[in-house]
């Protein structure tokens, strides 16, 4: 088997890196593949309380790094998937813990046995974000429809191109169709505009996903979650599927159909 | 044989002069000596001096990364290369010693007429958040130019995409400079002393060149003749 290793970056911090991660890992596993999630945050970890598997961590990324552990060792699995493990980053130390050979090392030992391997990258442009790209083949680019996450989204395309990792895929996150339809928030046409680079994915801005987070559970798991429903398409699209694209229209309830038929009947 | 490097302490660290030859057999080299003398170098900012060799941002990025496991920052490039600046840039690195501060950046500017606005360096791609282009002739872009990325040109500026960044042409001082752009909306455009910014979105885009009439910067949309 060899694997395919993505690493999901962003620039800004608080775009949706941990969290998109933890939800392609689980929807990738629940349509039946293995998968590695791998924590690059070293000093900064949070993908194992995403998961909801803190309280196991018994080794980490450095320790197999430095020899301590065997990489399987390092290896937690998930509560409910059973192909599904997180090799969570170590809190004590720092991104100079870990090299960029270090991590395609390790990722190209895990490539054997895994279809998946998914990298948490740090914010930032520095070290830690050289190591989350250096093992990847496919660079997934998170961000939100605000000028300020474009930005650095766009400065991040420039530096995976760079380092030759192709112009790698965007993911928009937390879009709010409301606020785009009263023309207050740039549209997915507005960010492609600038980034011009393969759309994988919109994600609508979505309270499941907080609460989902906060129990440690992955809203992909959640049938009725709108957020849920575009992670598990982009993990389709991903693994090379064509999916098309979702409406990101509110499904209308009764009240919406009532307003709406006030307003057309205002303005007719 | 191995040809000796140079070796030099300046301001900001170390600089080593690269000798002549062929990439391949000068790297090893180079690594064989910070490796000799790793104690010396160990936590050293190093600069290089490579003249006009060509290289490209992944053999800067390795280098980078080989000299970094041996506790030694690459931090600038010196080279006269178009090609191997805009690598060295896309990575980070200086292009420059001493990094001039941005008040005097424009008197210090190396863009004398020396070229006489003839050469010009084509940048086949588009120009992101971060990128940063500095040439002394004209430059012409085949691709967009974002907003964060930035042009400083002794001459022209053409843009083949939209133009979205900042651009200044005419550093040197040329008030005959003009930028030309399919869709004209810089954050910035500066035209040898003048300064302006664009004009809030508009709806339909259309070519146009900026250039200095009358003592005044104004843009005015091309018209086939």
């Amino acid at each position: 088997m060899s694997g395919k290793i993505a690493t999901i970056t962003s620039g800004k911090g608080g775009v949706g890196k941990t969290t998109a991660t933890a939800n392609i890992g689980a929807a990738l596993a629940e349509m039946g593949l293995s998968v590695v999630c791998i924590d690059a945050d070293i000093g900064l970890r949070n993908l194992d309380v995403v998961m909801g598997l803190e309280n196991r961590i018994v080794y980490d990324l450095v320790d197999v790094v430095e020899g301590r552990c065997k990489l399987r060792q390092a290896m937690i699995r998930d509560k409910r998937l059973e192909e599904f493990y997180l090799i969570p980053a170590a809190q004590t130390r720092d991104k100079t813990a870990v090299s960029p050979q270090d991590m395609i090392r390790l990722t190209d030992e895990l490539r054997a046995d895994y279809d998946w391997i998914l990298i948490d990258s740090p914010a930032g442009i520095e070290r830690g974000f050289r190591n989350a790209i250096a093992p990847a083949d496919i660079v997934v680019i998170i961000t939100n429809p605000e000028v300020s996450a474009v930005r650095d989204a766009d400065r991040i395309i420039g530096l995976v191109e760079a380092e030759d990792k192709g112009p790698g895929r965007l993911i928009i996150n937390r879009v709010k169709p409301e606020m785009i339809k009263r023309g207050d928030m740039l549209g997915t046409d507005d960010v492609l505009d600038v980034l011009a680079i393969e759309l994988v994915g919109v994600v609508p801005d979505d309270e499941s996903v907080i609460v989902a987070a906060n129990k440690g559970l992955a809203v992909v798991l959640d049938p009725r979650s709108k957020a849920g429903g575009a992670f598990r398409n982009i993990a389709r699209r991903l693994n090379g599927e064509n999916v098309p694209f979702e409406a990101l229209e509110e499904q209308d309830g009764f009240f919406g159909r009532l307003s709406r038929l006030v307003k057309s009947g205002g303005e007719g | 044989m191995n040809t000796p490097l140079a070796i030099k302490g300046v301001r900001d660290g170390l600089l080593i002069t690269v000798p002549e030859g062929d990439w391949v057999e000068v790297l090893p080299n180079l690594l064989e000596t910070v490796q000799e003398q790793a104690d010396f170098f160990r936590g050293a900012r190093l600069a290089l001096q490579i003249e006009d060799r060509e290289l490209s941002a992944a053999e800067l990025g390795r280098l980078r990364d080989v000299l970094a496991e041996e506790e030694i920052t690459l931090w600038a490039i010196l080279t006269t290369s178009a090609a191997t600046r805009g690598a060295a840039a896309d990575l980070g690195l200086e292009l420059e010693l001493s990094k001039p501060s941005h008040t005097e950046r424009d008197d210090e500017l190396p863009l004398e007429s020396r070229l006489q606005g003839e050469e010009a360096v084509l940048v086949e791609r588009t120009l992101r958040s971060g990128h940063n282009i500095r040439y002394a002739g004209h430059v012409v872009v085949l691709g967009d130019v974002n907003p964060g990325a930035e042009i400083v040109a002794g001459g022209h500026v053409i843009v083949w995409g939209r133009l979205r960044g900042t651009v200044h042409a005419g550093a040197s001082g040329d008030e005959s400079a003009t930028v030309c752009a399919l869709d004209l909306s810089p954050t910035q455009l500066r035209i040898a002393g003048q300064i302006a910014v664009s004009p809030g979105r508009r709806s339909k885009t259309m070519p146009e060149i900026a250039c200095i009439r009358e003592g005044q910067l104004v843009a005015e949309p091309w018209q086939a003749r």
